[in-house]
């Protein structure tokens, strides 16, 4: 389960801003501006996709459009071949700050996403099972302004992870955490994955991100949008380019794909 | 450097101090309003007894808390006190019945919100008071019309307080959310709405309640023999100015009252205490 199939997605908005600011300015008011150029994209099942691409470019649109969120202007996205009309807890969302609601406890959060289970035993065993999973047990009566920016973003896994989706997306997961609690969460998200192999797509600025986390990596370019490296990383985990001189090529190659000469 | 003197004052605490003091100090939250208060009583009292005005037209203090006591004696000050708590209650609880939900609405409904916005921000500066006329006309003598004030006061304000928040960027991920994980439109309503707007809506609460508070002395002003509003007028009216001011007095009391009151709902629930 899990199998993502993208075709030939286009996707533009309109200029919203009425006016060009003075003589020079490019933009020409009501526009259409190409966010998404023609992406044809396939993601096998048990995935970890890591898209990276200079900010702005879309790779948050077409996250969107892969969650239901958003419709394509054109071409389709369909996941295990059915076509993806709207937002479903079979593909869930991580959003990019906490998407914990604020009045709720983790408890009740994570509650979220089971619903669809009728016993209340069976659905009490989930919850607990995957609070304990992402090590916030003893903070299930927490509210979310009552944990760190961490703890949040590990609740959220465990609701998102309770609700059994075959995709999970991640908006920039690690966006705002310091570095410690940065680590440690792409760790939990590769040791999650290890264990429960769902079909992960994960955006991200962070080049050594996805080269540590992703079986893939899929490169896109500035507006309009387009896919200008789609690899496969065949490495086993823990991976540290380092030491492994393969990945560590490949790692100096992406730098040089996003406009980075020198990358230490 | 220069700290005000507050960031050092906990420095100067120490035990050889005279109990009272420290006791002073721990306990300043209620101690310094008191001390506020006994200056100004202190001051208006030096100010009637000296400044050579008659006791009539600008009485001292001891004076109004002497009638104070006569009328809680003779029962009308409760009487008053009760009949505007009455009023005010009857048209906030009207007002916020229809308010809130329309707020809702209208944040959900575009289409509404762009009809009837125009015609509540027009009627929104109008003040309660403008109505008078028509009230009276309308609604005869007896609390109606004091009530159909009050609800008119508050019923903008808590409705507008939240109209645009159903599409504000905070609320649209909740509804993503909401989405994702396949809520029906109630559910959408009682678990994401209601509560994403609960702190909004209790600060609105808080306002309207204030305004309610003022609007009813001057509605009680019009047709109806009871309430605050009738006594300051009544008192005004015998030339009693000392009744006017323990009118003031207990309007300004339970008005107080009244806000604390509001400001405690925020500890009906722990996550109405979330930081925004």
């Amino acid at each position: 389960m899990g199998h993502i199939l993208i075709q030939d997605v286009c996707k533009s908005y309109k200029n919203r801003r009425l006016e060009r600011r003075g003589p020079h300015d490019l933009y020409q008011p009501n526009e259409m501006m190409h966010v998404l150029d023609h992406i044809s994209l396939e993601f096998l099942e048990g995935e970890m996709v890591c898209l990276l691409g200079p900010s702005g470019c879309g790779k948050s649109t077409l996250l969107r459009i892969i969650a239901g969120f958003d419709t394509p202007a054109s071409g389709e996205v369909t996941i295990d071949g059915e076509k993806v009309r709207g937002p479903s807890p079979h593909h869930i969302f991580v959003f990019q700050h906490s998407g914990l609601l604020p009045w709720m406890t983790v408890w009740q959060n994570v509650e979220l996403g089971v619903r669809n289970v009728g016993d209340v035993r069976a659905r009490g065993e989930i919850i607990q099972e995957n609070i304990d999973m992402v090590d916030l047990t003893g903070f299930e009566q927490h509210y979310p302004y009552q944990l760190s920016g961490g703890m949040q973003r590990r609740a959220e896994l465990a609701r998102a992870l309770a609700a059994n989706p075959d995709v999970l997306i991640m908006d920039e997961p690690f966006n705002g955490l310091d570095f410690l609690s940065h680590m440690k969460i792409r760790e939990e998200i590769v040791n999650m994955h290890e264990l429960l192999r769902k079909t992960t797509l994960v955006v991200t600025h962070d080049i050594d991100d996805a080269l540590l986390m992703g079986d893939r990596v899929v490169v896109m370019s500035g507006r309009p949008a387009q896919v200008t490296l789609n690899r496969q990383l065949d490495f086993p985990h823990p991976r540290d380019p380092k030491k492994n001189t393969v990945l560590g090529d490949a790692r100096d190659e992406l730098f040089l794909m996003l406009g980075v000469s020198y990358a230490i | 450097m220069n700290r005000p003197l507050a960031h050092y004052c906990h420095l100067m605490i120490s035990e050889r101090m005279p109990k009272l003091m420290i006791w002073c100090y721990d306990n300043r939250r209620t101690v310094l309003p008191f001390i506020t208060l006994a200056v100004m009583l202190l001051i208006w009292e030096l100010t009637a007894r000296y400044s050579g005005w008659s006791p009539h037209v600008f009485p001292s203090p001891s004076k109004v808390v002497y009638s104070m006591g006569e009328l809680i004696a003779n029962g009308a000050l409760l009487r008053h006190s009760i009949a505007s708590l009455f009023r005010v209650t009857v048209g906030f609880y009207l007002a916020v019945i229809f308010a809130i939900p329309l707020g809702i609405f209208l944040g959900r409904m575009e289409i509404f919100n762009l009809m009837l916005n125009p015609l509540i921000q027009f009627l929104r500066p109008i003040s309660p008071l403008a109505w008078i006329p028509l009230a009276v006309l309308w609604f005869g003598i007896g609390d109606k019309p004091a009530v159909f004030l009050i609800f008119l006061s508050c019923f903008f304000p808590s409705c507008g307080g939240h109209g645009d928040s159903g599409s504000c960027h905070l609320i649209r991920f909740f509804f993503q959310v909401a989405a994702n994980f396949k809520f029906n439109h109630w559910e959408t309503i009682t678990k994401i709405i209601l509560p994403a707007i609960m702190p909004n809506v209790l600060t609105a609460l808080r306002l309207t309640m204030g305004i309610g508070w003022l609007v009813v002395v001057a509605a009680e002003m019009l047709a109806v023999r009871s309430g605050l509003g009738y006594l300051i007028l009544d008192s005004r009216n015998a030339l009693r100015m000392d009744y006017v001011m323990v009118g003031m007095m207990m309007i300004g009391l339970l008005g107080i009252v009244l806000d604390e009151l509001m400001r405690r709902l925020v500890h009906l629930h722990p996550s109405l205490q979330r930081p925004y």
